[in-house]
């Protein structure tokens, strides 16, 4: 074992040694961009946090040209963050340390973006959200970190002021359990209680199949709405459990609803009653014909409809290389330092995103967010375009 | 020591039905007693006033209205909880050994079946089609679950375990953990290579989501309607066929016998001519049929699955294994019934009870609670023979 | 033409071994090794192979036949010299030393538990995050947002205890998670092995839940949202401004403030593992120590021979949980943020597999178990999988076969398979080492006369039934003591 050990270690230090001889030369081609991003993509929570990547993905290939013509190399560093807060630091440690990176495109839980982007502030890396949203990510206020998703306390906010327009007198908050859905599940709560509503019931599960013990009590109070905080793939299963035994009132989420597969999930049913509608900043793909191509092309790459939050990753990875290449510019087509790229991204003034229209404000947070609530009108995941806009909200976040 | 012995086949099969209805009304009757008699002593409290602003009714009337929904989903994720049961408990019955992977191998019987019934539903063969017709391609679909369930779990006795035979216990539990991690990314590897999801869900056909009535009661005025779905039945149904059967293949057949002696006693079995490599890869078969089984039935009752499906309920139904005495078939009946109502309890009515302050998420904690209440008392669980160690 | 190559290799590394006995030899080898090492790191900063030859100077260390005094006065110089120069070279590397010393720190705690006393505890974490969320809770500003909702807090609200109270809470930690793993372990410690898994696994749950759900009725955890900001000790500035007066000019940059708190940190731990280390060697030779042995082997035998059994049980469950409330106390500070995700089952699992890879029971292998799941995680899997996306960007095509990276479907991409990787790893571990990478002494020695006695004996498949943890048969004793 001893010997085996020695000897194993000898060779290894021979062969790497070797290895880094013959592989060390290292030639000097055009300078380096790299832009890494961060999200789970392992493990349960994967689904969305490799939309958020392919997103990320799809831009670069799409909108590096600029830079290209710069002469500079442009790359994708895709980091696997497991949801897991010591692997994301780690990560972010490890990005920081690389110098050839000069944004972050991530996160997708806010509980690995926190302590992450304590690190990316340390090295004046800029980081852009493409769907944390906890307040706390900005109210840091760090030049560094910047968001192009609704802050809790807007979202929430927009989707209890819906239910109150449309003279909803009841509802029952039911959220997953996690920093975002009970985030914006609260807010739901507050503003819905503002607003006269009485709210018979706040519920968080982390349950994913399994609804039957929480929709008791639901039933039973027969509320005029349920508000779901929390993701598609979650939501319509509760939904659907939620009709099959018998309730007919409205149906109201949030962003993370917005995905053809929620209705493949919920079928018909879902749209009865009071109706199946959700909260979101992304524009329906038929009026916006960013967003429309976004999607074809997102199909036409990876096979699969975008999941929530792609277009969010999408639109961080442009606003980073339309920073870089401001910066870039600003440097006089050298390659940028990072403090510069994190002021250039905090400087840009309406980016034409596919998510709307993005200016962000001195913490980071986006200026006023055009919400739209969007009715679902059709069971037929491929019509999930035609999905109807039935109001459309502006909203600044508090300062 | 049981009898074991000249068991007629008669006996083999009632008993565990007898032992099913005395569990049901066992367990269903004191959490009932137990929930109202707490509604009673809250009468006229701030918690009988709020739920009469939520609900529009006092606690009691709540709690009574709500209790036979509540007792039939109990009862059914109940039995959900007790098919999968199976397999932990016939694995640990024979080797001592707590299969981690067991979770995932009910994942793949969830895939396998819903896969194709999504293949049958793309053909067409699913719309409109009588019921009957319904029910062979359901059943078609579980066997296929079970034949791919069947076949992983004896791969993966024969790769990862096999090799690990006599080591000590916590070396096969480990590699257990790594087939587990690795067996769900297969699955998402290859459930995502088509079209980039790896979650699936099961085709709508038959009368499956129908709401049957089973009866019509009044209680204090308030008129309930008693309903099941069909699915929720076709679960109880064949989750009771598996434990029956289950139950007689153990103890009534010679391979039952082969099986019960290598549990018993490797080192003598072998010597008595039973061939103890094979008899241990048939309890891995027949482990991992039963939950590719329950596999699908999860599938059919709750719509939707991923690659990571299996480990809660893994998790719960190892609980409830270990409630119920592991090693012990009806032990895993008797805790998977337990739980699953004992959580459907505590998430129906503790938020009311509660006000609010504490949710249905403390449903598990309240599970663990009990189990760790029944251990004091009984350590080797609620029906565990009661032994020392092996030597 | 390879083989005679490697052959070539071995023969002359088998000379070089034969030299090596001498004790110089071995000291002018590790003394070569460790400084080439520090010097490629240092020269390139970002290579994963400089790395890694770094590291592993650290089991050459251990394995060459040097004198004690020798061997520590390089490992204190590796540790207290190297590493933070180096560390602060490349911040990414001081994390993943770091994280290699929490996590050894909490699977040395977990070794007492479960290779000493043969408990098999499936929710270690539970203790760590007791210990986390006590100085998460007092050390921020959530006592004073007890009816605040989850996740906002009233601007110029204050801290409720001084930073400087850290050091007590480290103390509180201990004492807390103790009492805690006392409270868990009286009712459940006279159940068998696997009950006790079962129980301890639903711990490790429950205390999870709790953590995401104490936002009501009172705001204690801050539900899924976490505790943020959590106070660190101050270090004082004179203190700094002396390191960074010799530190800037080799590193090469102002040395900032984080990288003192990551460099104090790291520290702060190397001390918990070194008292974690002389705790454990003092019990292993210790009347306690042959107890819990003891009791792994054969409990009636035990209890036979007058072995107070629960009250030392109780003992192996307090001490290692304490151990890992300390650890606990140190992640919320050095962390600054805490919530439920860092205490999922998979952590608790995580830490047992680092106890089990590099040897159950081994205070050096458990140390180099963890070391080798932390950099498998966050350097070798991680950086496998950039090194591909970067093929897949490029122009590069496989040889021979002739097919562009390009080409490759991105659902092949191997970064959203390390879950898998780490699984294989562990079934190829436990059917090829399953004693660990470095093996117990004790167990070795049992090891051995075991084989003897087996080979008098007739085992048809095997061995019977094994202990809970204890006996090993012949599968295991061949590579035990190979």
């Amino acid at each position: 074992m001893k010997k085996r050990v020695i000897t194993l270690l000898s060779l290894f230090m021979i062969a790497s040694l070797l290895a880094a001889a013959c592989g060390g030369g290292g030639s000097a081609g055009p300078s380096v961009i790299k832009i890494a991003t961060q999200s789970p993509l392992s493990g349960g929570q994967s689904a969305i946090g490799v939309d958020i990547k392919n997103g990320a993905e799809l831009a670069l290939e799409q909108l590096k040209k600029p830079l290209e013509d710069m002469g500079f190399k442009v790359e994708l560093a895709p980091y696997d963050d497991q949801a897991n807060p010591d692997t994301g630091v780690a990560n972010a440690k490890n990005i920081v340390a690389d110098p050839a990176v000069l944004c972050v495109v991530g996160h997708y839980n806010s509980g690995v973006q926190i302590p992450s982007s304590e690190v990316y502030h340390a090295s004046n890396l800029a980081n852009v959200s493409p769907a944390n949203t906890n307040p706390k990510v900005t109210d840091r206020g760090y030049l560094e970190v910047s968001r192009i998703v609704g802050r809790d306390d807007v979202q929430g906010v927009v989707a209890a002021q819906f239910a109150i327009s449309k003279g909803m007198k009841s509802a029952y908050v039911i959220h997953d359990k996690t920093a975002y859905g009970q985030g914006i599940a609260e807010f739901f709560k507050r503003e819905a209680e503002k607003g006269g509503m009485q709210v018979l019931g706040f519920e968080g599960t982390e349950e994913k199949a399994n609804f039957d013990a929480i929709l008791a009590p639901m039933l039973s109070a027969n509320p005029d709405v349920v508000f779901f905080g929390g993701i598609y793939d979650q939501a319509s299963v509760l939904f659907k459990q939620a009709r099959e035994k018998g309730y007919m009132g409205m149906l109201l989420s949030d962003d993370g609803y917005d995905s053809p597969e929620a209705i493949n999930i919920g079928g018909p049913s879902l749209l009865e009653g009071g109706g199946l509608y959700y909260t979101t900043v992304a524009g329906p793909a038929k009026l916006y014909p960013g967003t429309a191509k976004f999607q074809q092309d997102f199909k036409a790459k990876y096979g699969a409809d975008p999941k929530p939050f792609a277009a969010q990753g999408y639109d961080a990875m442009a606003l980073c290389l339309k920073g870089i290449e401001n910066a870039a510019k600003e440097a006089g087509n050298k390659l940028p330092t990072r403090e510069a790229v994190a002021k250039a991204i905090r400087a840009l003034k309406d980016f034409p995103g596919i998510t709307g229209t993005i200016n962000f404000n001195a913490k980071g947070d986006l200026v006023t967010a055009k919400y739209f609530v969007i009715q679902v009108v059709s069971a037929d995941p491929a019509m999930w375009n035609d999905n109807k806009i039935d109001q459309t909200l502006d909203i600044a976040p508090p300062e | 020591m049981r009898r074991l012995l000249n068991a007629t086949v008669l006996i083999e099969i009632l008993r565990p039905l007898g032992q099913i209805a005395v569990f049901v009304a066992g367990a269903g009757l004191i959490l009932s007693a137990l929930m109202l008699g707490m509604a009673v002593l809250l009468r006229g409290s701030t918690v009988d006033a709020t739920t009469m602003k939520n609900y529009g009714v006092d606690l009691f009337t709540y709690t009574l209205v709500n209790l036979p929904q509540v007792l039939i989903d109990g009862v059914t994720i109940g039995f959900v909880y007790a098919a999968i049961a199976l397999g932990y408990t016939m694995v640990y019955g024979v080797l001592e050994f707590i299969n981690f992977a067991h979770s995932e191998i009910f994942a793949i019987g969830a895939f396998v079946g819903v896969e194709v019934l999504i293949a049958l539903d793309n053909s067409g063969r699913l719309d409109g089609i009588p019921y009957t017709m319904a029910y062979f391609w359901l059943f078609l679909a579980v066997l296929a679950a079970m034949v791919a369930a069947g076949a992983t779990a004896v791969a993966m006795e024969r790769i990862a375990y096999r090799p690990l035979r006599g080591a000590p216990r916590l070396v096969p539990l480990i590699s257990a953990i790594g087939v587990s991690f690795f067996l769900q990314d297969a699955i998402r590897l290859i459930e995502s290579l088509t079209t980039g999801q790896f979650h699936r869900i099961i085709p709508t056909f038959g009368n499956f989501d129908q709401q049957i009535s089973l009866a019509s009661l009044y209680i204090v005025g308030t008129k309930i309607d008693l309903v099941m779905q069909v699915k929720s039945v076709i679960v109880i149904v064949s989750a009771i066929v598996m434990v029956v059967g289950l139950n007689y293949l153990v103890n009534a057949t010679k391979l039952g016998k082969a099986i019960r002696s290598v549990a018993q006693d490797r080192v003598t079995a072998n010597l008595m001519g039973i061939n103890v490599n094979r008899i241990i890869a048939m309890t891995f078969l027949i482990g991992g049929t039963l939950g590719g089984a329950a596999g699908v039935l999860f599938a059919l009752k709750f719509t939707r699955i991923d690659p990571f499906v299996g480990f809660f309920p893994g998790l719960k139904a190892f609980t409830a294994a270990v409630l119920g005495g592991i090693g012990n078939i009806t032990g895993a009946l008797l805790g998977g019934l337990v739980l699953g109502m004992l959580e459907t309890f505590s998430g129906s009515y503790l938020s009311v009870f509660t006000m609010g302050a504490f949710g249905a998420e403390y449903k598990d904690i309240l599970a663990f609670a009990i189990l760790i209440l029944v251990l004091i008392f009984r350590p080797s669980g609620l029906l565990g023979e009661q032994v020392g160690q092996k030597a | 033409m390879n083989k005679g190559l490697l052959n070539q290799f071995s023969q002359q590394a088998h000379t070089l071994l034969a030299e090596l006995k001498k004790s110089k030899n071995a000291t002018i080898f590790i003394l070569a090794y460790l400084a080439i090492g520090t010097i490629w790191v240092y020269l390139s900063p970002r290579s994963l192979l400089a790395f890694l030859l770094f590291i592993s100077s650290a089991i050459l260390i251990y394995y060459l036949p040097l004198t004690t005094r020798f061997k520590i006065g390089l490992s204190a110089v590796m540790l207290l010299v190297l590493v933070p120069i180096l560390g602060v070279r490349n911040i990414f590397y001081l994390e993943v030393i770091f994280q290699i010393s929490v996590f050894a720190a909490l699977a040395l705690g977990l070794n007492i538990v479960v290779g000493f006393a043969g408990l098999l505890d499936l929710g270690y974490v539970a203790f760590y995050a007791v210990g986390a969320y006590l100085w998460a809770f007092f050390g921020s500003q959530q006592p004073y947002l007890l009816y605040e909702i989850p996740g906002t807090a009233p601007p110029g609200t204050p801290f409720l205890l001084p930073a400087d109270m850290f050091y007590l809470f480290m103390f509180l930690g201990i004492i807390l998670a103790a009492f805690t793993g006392i409270l868990l372990g009286l009712p459940v410690l006279r159940l068998r092995g696997d009950y006790l898994a079962i129980v301890t696994l639903g711990f490790g749950e429950v205390i999870r839940v709790l953590a995401n759900n104490l936002d009501k009725p009172l705001n204690i955890t801050n539900g899924p949202q976490g505790i943020t900001p959590i106070q660190r000790p101050s270090l004082p500035e004179p203190l700094l401004n002396a390191l960074r007066a010799v530190l800037n000019p080799i590193v090469g940059h102002n040395v900032t403030e984080g990288e003192f708190y990551n460099l104090f940190f790291y520290l702060l731990a190397l001390l918990v593992i070194l008292v974690v280390i002389v705790v454990v060697r003092r019990l292993d030779d210790s009347k306690i120590g042959r107890a819990w042995i003891a009791i792994r082997e054969d409990e009636t035998a035990a209890i036979a021979m007058g072995i107070p059994l629960v009250r030392l049980k109780l003992a192996a469950f307090a001490a290692g949980a304490s151990f890992a409330g300390v650890m606990g106390v140190l992640f919320a500070a050095s962390r600054t943020f805490v919530s439920p995700e860092s205490f999922s089952f998979m952590q608790s699992i995580g830490v047992l597999s680092m106890v089990i890879l590099g040897g159950l029971g081994s205070i050096p292998g458990v140390i180099v178990g963890a070391a080798v799941v932390i950099i498998l995680n966050l350097q070798v899997l991680q950086g496998l999988s950039l090194y591909l996306s970067q093929l897949r960007q490029s122009d590069a095509v496989i040889p021979i076969i002739n097919f562009a990276w390009k080409n490759l479907s991105t659902q092949l991409d191997p970064a959203k398979y390390q879950r898998m990787l780490f699984g294989i790893i562990l079934i190829v571990m436990m059917i090829y080492r399953p004693a660990g990478l470095i093996p117990a002494e004790r167990r070795k020695r049992e090891l051995t006369r075991e084989e003897i006695l087996e080979n008098e004996e007739l085992h048809p498949d095997g061995g019977d039934a094994p202990n809970p943890t204890g006996q090993s048969t012949s599968g295991e004793a061949k590579h035990g003591a190979a």
